[in-house]
């Protein structure tokens, strides 16, 4: 070999800036957040937006309204558990639900693409029909577009819903405070690794389907039961780490979770460690976090445990007040370890 | 889970941690060479079950982050063409070349894509005849051998429209680059269990001999990475300096000789940059003459030529000593201020198994302002 050169340091500057918009932005992480904050909250602020929340609560003389939106560009259009259409319906109930509000109406909005088979659109909107017949949300109102081919991935899905939250009651990401416990629905990843397994053609040992799934119904239950449930997240790009790490942010608190307790099934958990991806930052489409107080964990619970979507509920892991807004992993050794937010999505790793 | 759960298990670590202790009566230095490895002892806090005394350091086994700078921009240089499908791993992408990432050549219109495997890029070129599919082969000597295969494969089966921007490089040149450094500062160092399953560990003990540094062979779980360590303070102790198998039940001596000859048939060692080392010999590989016409050095030899690699460093960016073990991330003074995985200075701070990108994610409250 040659002689060992004395160190010159041989790193170039950094990539200058992102000036256009990549995939990362969408993945749930810091570069997302970045965009959020430095594009649309900077154009559209306002009181309600600034809670930065699933949807958004307004007092009206009748109660308070809960209304979001969100788009849904999954691809494939079809993966094992579900499917674009049943995706666009269970994530919008959920982001209502996540608000304490209970579902009352959605609108959909689609964005075809130029040659489209017209029997891929007909299944994906008998799914959307039948999802939401199952939650009992009907879909009062709709749009179409038709872009020139090449410009889409066959359709694009828009919904947006609208809720009522019970009077007395407020759920939000600010009102959770040291001393609070964080239970967890459900196991983590399914979702993504389904979407994942179809995507790249990967096949994993025990069909993996996703969890997709309506949630107002148990986040109803819990509402109405009286608890004092400080935030609800569901848990989807980003997974739970991400969810945690927005919490931790706006309520301006630490947390620390256990990874010994957190679920996540076997077949995941062989497919994450083939990957190299952490199933604490997987998506999910049918899992939430509740905080709530200490005096109310037992009985929150136990209406979780009730419910199918829900009957793997967990604590997790506590609100604290040390280092805010870190969020700390207590790893299967005992030791220690930070919950970050990635900067994009999660990449497969070399070896 | 099977095989994983058992190397995790929390009283065994304690138990072996413990042992460690009571092994080690003086201070030694020692250094892991894997990245993943690197990552296991950071994100299950490894280090903060072992004595002071005992300083764990990190060394140039992430094959993303010693990729150089002008190799990276051959990439930038390839992808952007308008014929060409750029594959890579999806480590790479995030990785800044002079003039920014395979990320931005994919969001200003480049055709990059992530594969899992050299047959999914083969699959690729079969179906897309009419372009060039180019495949960055990054890498140690573990994932030479898919891509030699998926070389041999496009051979026989006449495809032509299938090439490798090679990056390989290889292990035990770099620790010699190490060891033979004045500021060498390592004693014993954990050998990358994935890369010994590959080549095994014959070359190993020449060098262990040559430099008297002991070199143990070690998994990627933490009860590996622990037993690893314990066989390798025991040895320095007790003043041996020899090769030791603890990753047994996937390691032999000779490696796979399988591997090693698909490896051998297509590439030959070639001298090579490492980022932040420089170059050393024979730490490389390349491929031979008869397989050249799948070599995009070759096939692309005139686009690379305007690639115009500036390479300009950053003096803030000290991965060349982190890379070398030198110091630790957090040690670095751009560490999580200037250089985070958002802008990085370097790649150590975007791989996934970069130890500038293990200590951000998993360590940073140390210094991160919240």
């Amino acid at each position: 070999m040659t002689e060992n050169k004395s160190y010159e340091p041989a790193c170039p500057l950094p990539a200058s800036g992102k000036q256009t918009v990549q995939l990362a932005h969408g993945g749930g992480g810091r570069l997302m957040q970045e965009l959020i904050r430095d594009v649309f909250l900077r154009a559209f602020d306002n009181p309600m937006l600034a809670h930065l929340h699933d949807g958004a609560t307004f007092p009206n003389e009748k109660g308070t309204l809960a209304f979001t939106t969100d788009s849904y560009v999954v691809h494939p259009l079809f993966f094992p558990g579900g499917d674009i259409g049943s995706l666009a319906v269970h994530g919008t109930v959920n982001d209502l639900a996540m608000c304490g509000a209970k579902p009352l109406c959605l609108s959909a909005g689609f964005i075809l693409e130029e040659g489209l088979n017209l029997e891929t659109l007909r299944r994906v909107v008998e799914s959307m029909a039948k999802a939401a017949q199952a939650a009992g949300v009907p879909i009062v109102t709709g749009d179409t577009k038709v872009v020139d081919r090449g410009k889409g991935d066959g359709i694009f899905v828009n919904t947006a819903g609208v809720g009522l939250v019970p009077a007395g009651v407020r759920v939000l990401p600010e009102l959770v405070r040291p001393g609070d416990a964080i239970l967890l629905s459900g196991d983590l990843g399914c979702h993504g690794i389904a979407v994942l397994s179809v995507r790249e053609g990967v096949a994993f040992t025990g069909n993996v389907e996703s969890d997709s799934a309506p949630l107002h119904q148990v986040v109803g239950e819990l509402v109405d039961s009286g608890i004092e449930i400080h935030c609800l997240r569901d848990l989807t790009r980003g997974g739970l780490a991400s969810a945690l790490n927005e919490i931790a942010v706006a309520a301006k608190v630490g947390m620390v979770s256990d990874e010994a307790v957190i679920p996540v099934l076997e077949t995941v958990r062989g497919a994450c460690e083939l990957m190299g991806l952490d199933p604490l930052y997987v998506a999910n489409e049918g899992r939430f976090v509740a905080m709530v107080p200490e005096s109310d964990v037992e009985s929150a619970l136990t209406i979780m445990r009730r419910h199918s979507v829900a009957h793997q509920a967990v604590r997790i892991g506590r609100v604290t007040a040390e280092n805010p807004p870190l969020v700390a992993l207590q790893t299967l050794l005992g030791t220690h370890r930070i919950l970050d937010l990635l900067s994009g999505e999660q990449l497969p790793r070399i070896c | 889970m099977k095989y994983v759960d058992e190397y995790r298990d929390r009283t065994l670590a304690t138990r072996l941690a413990e042992r460690i202790t009571h092994t080690v009566h003086r201070p030694w230095t020692i250094m892991e060479v894997c990245g993943g490895q690197t990552h296991a002892i950071v994100r299950f806090g490894l280090d903060a079950l072992l004595p002071t005394s005992l300083t764990v350091v990190h060394g140039p086994g992430c094959p993303v982050c010693v990729t150089p700078v002008g190799l990276i921009d051959q990439a930038l240089q390839l992808a952007s063409l308008p014929h060409v499908i750029f594959c890579s791993f999806g480590d790479m992408l995030r990785v800044p070349g002079s003039r920014g990432d395979l990320f931005g050549v994919k969001a200003a219109g480049g055709d990059v894509r992530i594969v899992y495997s050299p047959l999914d890029a083969m699959t690729l070129a079969r179906a897309n005849p009419a372009r060039e599919v180019v495949c960055f082969a990054v890498g140690f000597e573990t994932t030479a051998p898919a891509w030699a295969m998926a070389v041999i494969q496009a051979k026989e089966s006449g495809l032509t429209n299938f090439s490798l921007l090679v990056a390989h490089v290889l292990v035990p040149p770099a620790m010699e680059a190490i060891l033979s450094s004045p500021q060498n500062r390592v004693q014993g160092f954990l050998a990358a269990g994935h890369v010994c399953t590959v080549v095994g560990y014959e070359d190993y003990e020449a060098l262990a001999a040559r430099y008297r540094v002991p070199i143990v062979v070690a998994g990627f779980e933490p009860l590996d990475i622990l037993e690893g360590i314990g066989l390798l303070v025991t040895q320095l102790e007790e003043g041996r300096a020899e090769v030791e198998n603890q990753y047994v039940r996937s390691v032999r001596r000779e490696g796979n000789r399988q591997a090693r000859a698909v490896v051998e048939e297509v590439f030959e060692p070639a001298p090579r940059t490492w980022r932040g080392i420089g170059e050393i010999a024979r730490s490389g590989l390349q491929l031979r003459p008869a397989y050249a016409a799948y070599d995009a050095a070759v096939r692309f030899r005139e686009a690379l030529s305007q690639a115009g690699s500036v390479g300009v460093e950053d003096p803030d960016c000290r991965s060349g000593l982190v890379l070398q073990g030198l110091i630790k991330p957090p040690d670095c003074p751009a560490f999580a201020t200037r250089c985070t995985p958002e802008q990085p200075l370097g790649a150590p701070m975007v791989s996934s198994e970069g130890a500038c990108a293990a200590y951000y994610r998993y360590r940073s409250h140390v210094k991160r302002e919240t």
